[in-house]
């Protein structure tokens, strides 16, 4: 009888696996719960389960699908998921095949992003002909954000720390909220309606995307694009992109990061300024020289020793050039003095009327030749011997050859 | 404008135009150590800038006639 056939476990899980496969609600089904035990596998491939207070499913998404993914879920967040319900045969578990997921609420935000974020960029807001420089050195920075929250101090921090020349102008805002987007929007017009500042930061620091959301409103992106001051947006953290960042002069990922972009870095100057003074009195150091050699070619010159009056002038300007010179230069000289130092005790030691200090004598016939053999010489003749003190005169009694072997 | 009324920024522009004009080597003397003298007082004057400089911030907030008022901001040290 055919309820007495005994099947295989996989013959089971594959009759079941049909079962599912064939019922046309599997294919394509949404499911709203709360994300759990989520997991991101180095496959790329996400696990996680799908839980109501009363029941729990098992889901996989592809790494195809996932990459797709719009925001970073994480267990605890109510989602609806999509997909296609089936089983493992392996396990003989059932688990949906997820191909999409969409946050609770937010749904609407992501849509309303998109559509906002096409209408601008159809308009131009995000041209970058339109985007302007931001000034090297600004005196007056004006921040439009939160007075409470870390990021404000972390800008004013960084700022005063890189260029405490910059003078800060807080104007606060709420940063979140349905009073937010006019409260921004406001300050970035007064702001260039009284040029109170050379640069502005407008962003907060980070939070859900229901807590940026106000910069991705439409009057802040058209304050931002509206403004005659340049504007740096910094909202959020790295990944987060809010529209005000489209339209800004510039984005920087985090508020830290504006101020390191709105400013220059002293001590960097400090830096450039140094190798402009080194530049400054190499220049005029190699100028110093040139004037040296000319002098020198000229004062060699017979012909031209009447010209002492130009000549002295010429030195008079040396001596002065000399004493302007900078301590800087003077120790960049101070390096060639104590070569010239070391070469002029190495020249010495090499001199002949140090070798005669030791003993020596040098012989010196009476055509005043240096004798250096005594086959040149015959007894009779007279020599002259050089000593380091003096001299003496001399006659050779008789000659003897070395023979050589 | 005085040295003293440049700004930093300006100072800055000046000194590289007097780099760039000492390299070229062709000024007249005379020339060459006035240039060079601007360019050292330039540098001290934009050191002091530099050492001098001390933070300030303020919070605006708008006065009765609409025109910004400066209030004192306490910054977190």
């Amino acid at each position: 009888m055919e309820q007495n056939k005994v099947y295989t476990v996989g013959e089971l899980n594959g009759l079941i696996k049909e079962l599912f496969d064939a019922t046309p609600l599997f294919l394509q089904i949404a499911v709203r719960g709360e994300l759990s035990n989520y997991k991101v596998y180095p496959s790329g491939h996400h696990y996680f389960t799908l839980k109501d207070s009363e029941s729990s499913l098992k889901c996989v998404m592809f790494k195809s699908s996932a990459v797709k993914l719009r925001f970073k879920p994480e267990s605890g967040m109510s989602v609806t998921a999509y997909g296609r319900l089936s089983v493992y045969p392996r396990d003989g578990a059932y688990q949906l095949y997820c191909s999409g997921l969409m946050p609770e609420g937010t749904g609407d935000l992501q849509i309303a992003y998109e559509q906002l974020k096409k209408k601008l960029a159809d308009e131009g807001l995000f041209d970058s002909g339109h985007k302007k420089p931001l000034p090297e050195y600004p005196g007056r920075i004006a921040v439009i954000t939160s007075s409470a929250g870390a990021a404000v101090h972390d800008m004013i921090r960084i700022l005063s720390h890189r260029w405490p020349m910059a003078k800060v102008l807080l104007l606060p805002v709420r940063v979140q909220g349905t009073e937010a987007p006019p409260e921004i929007a406001g300050a970035i017009r007064y702001a260039n309606r009284w040029q109170i500042a050379d640069l502005i930061i407008t962003g907060r620091g980070g939070g859900s995307i229901e807590d940026l959301w106000a910069f991705n409103d439409e009057r802040v992106a058209r304050a931002v694009y509206a403004s005659e001051i340049p504007v740096i947006s910094a909202v959020g953290h790295e990944p987060d992109v809010t529209i005000s960042d489209y339209v800004a002069d510039r984005r920087a990922s985090t508020p830290s990061n504006a101020a390191e972009i709105a400013v220059p870095d002293a001590s960097e100057e400090r830096e450039a300024l140094a190798s402009c003074a080194i530049r400054c009195s190499q220049a005029m150091d190699k100028r110093f020289k040139r004037l040296r050699a000319e002098l020198e070619g000229l004062t060699s010159r017979r012909v031209l020793r009447d010209a002492g009056a130009y000549l002295d002038d010429r030195r008079i300007e040396l001596d002065r050039l000399r004493e302007r010179l900078t301590a800087g230069m003077e120790a960049q000289l101070g390096a060639k003095r104590r070569e010239q130092v070391r070469l002029a005790a190495s020249l010495d030691a090499m001199s002949p009327l140090r070798v005669l200090r030791r003993g020596y004598t040098i012989a010196t016939d009476e055509g005043g030749s240096i004798v250096s053999s005594v086959k040149s010489l015959k007894a009779g003749e007279k020599l002259c011997l050089k000593l380091s003190d003096g001299s003496a005169s001399c006659t050779v009694n008789e000659t003897d050859e070395e023979k050589k072997e | 404008m005085k040295k003293e009324e440049l700004t930093y920024e300006q100072s800055v522009a000046r000194l590289g135009e007097i780099v760039a004009d000492l390299e070229k080597g062709n000024l007249p003397l005379a020339e060459a150590l006035t240039l060079f003298e601007e360019g050292t007082a330039l540098m001290k004057r934009c050191t002091e800038l530099l050492d001098n400089a001390e933070q300030k911030v303020v919070m605006l907030k708008k006065g009765p006639d609409g025109a910004p008022v400066e209030l004192p901001f306490e910054v977190e040290s």
